[in-house]
């Protein structure tokens, strides 16, 4: 509980709080008494629509069993056995070795700058629509029509379309080949304050924060003690997408960076796989598919722990259509 | 502090309220202002930049000089960049549709509540959402060589020689599928998401009207599920028509097959790495966010009017 709610009217604030919280978390499909009880009879279950969804569910699946599979071989076994299953040797353990210290260890480099980038551009994006999302949903300003309208705008337009623009005026900066040339285009999420704003708008009462400003509470201080709380599992799924956005970024570092020692995974892993076509270049196929595993491991650990995060934030952002 | 706050703040409240009103009016840009600063320095400024820059040319001999509307005209003329365009939109015609009715089918079967395993199926088929582009890109791209590929696998054991998906032929295919394998999941969480949203009461009256499955398919979820539809369609045109990793990662396994000018951000991304004309690839990715925009805003028009 926050200091910040008075003691004269405890009641209005604690009740509005408590039910703004089932409502948010009924879309994830989890409350049984949300707004959505499924009716006492089950539908039967029908093992021929289970085999044709499966379908779908290998084709899902089947290219990243090949992955892990294909990180146990030796280069030789790589050409020599079948895709699908394990080769002479299981050289898993070898080949993550190899990848980590391969070139001076440079994929650890290109780890460690991947979590720089992540950290400050997805942690500074979720913190920028934080903010904006709060503003835009429960305040008015003069200008508000505008930034709606050219952020909406912004939605529509992909992180691709800017990135060449970007470069060409970066380079004019002398921002290029700078971590700083990842991280600063990083910073904007378009869709992150679409969903802040989105989800601020449901789960904070304005009752809540006029009974925080009679306390006396400046603004920040509303917003830190007793906004920030509520706003948690909106912020939750923010990060999760800037995250993932970041953390798979391409064309913008393989734009602005040239110096290999500030490359990300994905960079990194493009070069190696480019270096067997170049001449003289060693071919390295198993390190690229090990390096891809150790790439996508704490992708899918932190995804998997999240889940119901991607899908709250999912329907906040399509069913406000 | 709350006792003393309290004591504070409520007496002088009815004479501070005009000015109470005017900082709660700006208010709202100390939180949205930070957003909009970072925003105008990348979104607005560069867009404004590569406008300005688009109204000229640079040569070696003679600099740069002011040439107008010149090199939209040239964009318009130039075959590459038709060709490249016409290339996305085939793209769009034939991907986008078959990876929104998987995903449409799948959300639809999952939401059914016949499936055994239902959380599993959802959260193994989101899975690829996770992967990065580079890394699905590589291993497709691995998995369609002839050389330890699957495709080499399935020619050496059945004794067929299936045709090279990395051929210039079927390449577009080859990434369709990839771009499928990557947002199959997304594009059904987002339809999926939507669907659990339906109130359970609008199920039961169509029961007691004794609709059937296909029935209440057609004439509840589907237009529950409009807004979703459409967001995820503008999504998907957006990405068909940004198309760029996929071919520019396959390019170092497929080196005849992908073009310098594949696709519309390949051409741009080209002009400037390779080519050094910035003016014009200035150009051309303008043309292309303009058009994205004006069909991404079309679609949106068109999908809620619809629903009126």
């Amino acid at each position: 509980m926050t200091t910040a709610t008075p003691a004269p009217t405890p009641a209005t604030p604690a009740a509005t709080r408590r039910s703004a919280a089932p409502r948010l978390r009924s879309t994830r499909g989890r409350a049984p008494g949300g707004t959505r009880p499924r009716s006492a009879e089950r539908p039967r279950r029908s093992v021929l629509l289970t085999v044709l969804t499966g379908i779908v569910l290998l084709y899902s699946l089947v290219p990243l069993v090949w992955l892990v599979v294909n990180a146990t071989k030796t280069q030789g076994d790589l050409f020599s056995s079948f895709g699908l299953w394990f080769g002479d040797s299981f050289a898993l353990f070898t080949n993550i070795g190899q990848t980590l210290t391969y070139d001076d260890a440079i994929f650890v480099r290109w780890f460690l700058n991947t979590v720089l980038y992540v950290v400050l551009g997805a942690g500074g994006a979720t913190a920028l629509a934080v903010l904006g999302g709060y503003g835009l949903a429960k305040f008015t300003f003069p200008g508000k029509r505008a930034v709606f309208a050219v952020v909406i705008g912004a939605v529509a337009v992909p992180g691709t379309a800017l990135a060449v623009p970007t470069f060409l005026m970066f380079s004019q900066l002398g921002l290029t080949n700078t971590p700083w040339s990842v991280i600063i285009p990083s910073l904007i999420s378009p869709f992150g304050l679409y969903l802040m704003w989105t989800f601020a708008a449901e789960a904070v009462p304005t009752e809540l924060m006029e009974a925080a400003r009679i306390d006396g509470a400046t603004e920040a201080r509303t917003f830190a003690q007793v906004c920030l709380p509520l706003l948690a599992p909106g912020i939750v799924t923010v990060l999760l997408f800037t995250m993932v956005a970041t953390w798979n970024n391409y064309f913008l570092p393989l734009i602005m960076l040239k110096d290999p020692d500030w490359y990300p995974l994905t960079l990194g892993l493009n070069a190696w796989n480019a270096q067997a076509a170049t001449a003289g270049g060693e071919a390295i196929f198993h390190l690229v598919i090990t390096g891809s595993v150790l790439t996508i491991v704490p992708l899918v650990v932190a995804f998997l722990l999240l889940q119901r995060y991607w899908q709250s934030g999912l329907s906040a952002g399509s069913v406000k259509e | 502090m709350s006792q003393t706050a309290v004591v504070a703040a409520v007496p002088p409240a009815a004479g501070a309220l005009p000015r109470r009103r005017t900082r709660a009016r700006w208010a709202g840009w100390g939180f949205v202002g930070p957003f909009m600063a970072v925003f105008a320095l990348v979104f607005l400024a560069p867009i404004a930049y590569s406008l300005w820059i688009s109204l000229f040319r640079t040569q070696l001999v003679g600099g740069t000089t002011f040439v107008g509307l010149e090199n939209y005209q040239r964009a318009l003329e130039d075959p590459q960049f038709w060709s490249a365009l016409g290339r996305v939109t085939l793209f769009l015609a034939v991907q986008v549709p078959v990876m929104l009715g998987i995903a449409l089918l799948v959300a639809l079967a999952i939401d059914s509540g016949r499936l055994y395993g239902r959380d599993f199926f959802r959260i193994s088929i989101f899975l690829p959402y996770a992967v990065p582009a580079v890394v699905a890109t590589l291993m497709w791209g691995f998995m369609y060589g002839t050389r330890f590929g699957l495709v080499g696998n399935i020619n050496e054991a059945f004794g067929v020689s299936l045709p090279n998906p990395l051929s210039p032929d079927l390449v577009l295919a080859a990434i369709g599928n990839i771009v499928t394998w990557e947002f199959v999941g997304y594009n059904m969480l987002i339809f999926y998401a939507a669907l659990r949203t339906v109130p359970t009461s609008l199920y039961e009256a169509a029961q007691i009207d004794g609709a059937g499955q296909w029935r209440v398919i057609t004439a509840i979820k589907l237009p529950a599920i409009r807004g979703a539809l459409v967001v995820a369609g503008i999504f998907s045109i957006i990405g068909s028509f940004q198309l760029f990793n996929e071919p520019s990662i396959l390019q170092s396994l497929a080196p005849n097959a992908i073009t310098t000018y594949f696709t519309p951000n390949l051409y741009a991304f080209s002009l400037s790495f390779s080519g050094q004309q910035y003016n014009y690839s200035a150009t051309v990715a303008l043309l292309m966010g303009v058009l994205t925009m004006v069909i991404a805003y079309v679609v949106q028009l068109r999908g809620m009017r619809k629903e009126a």
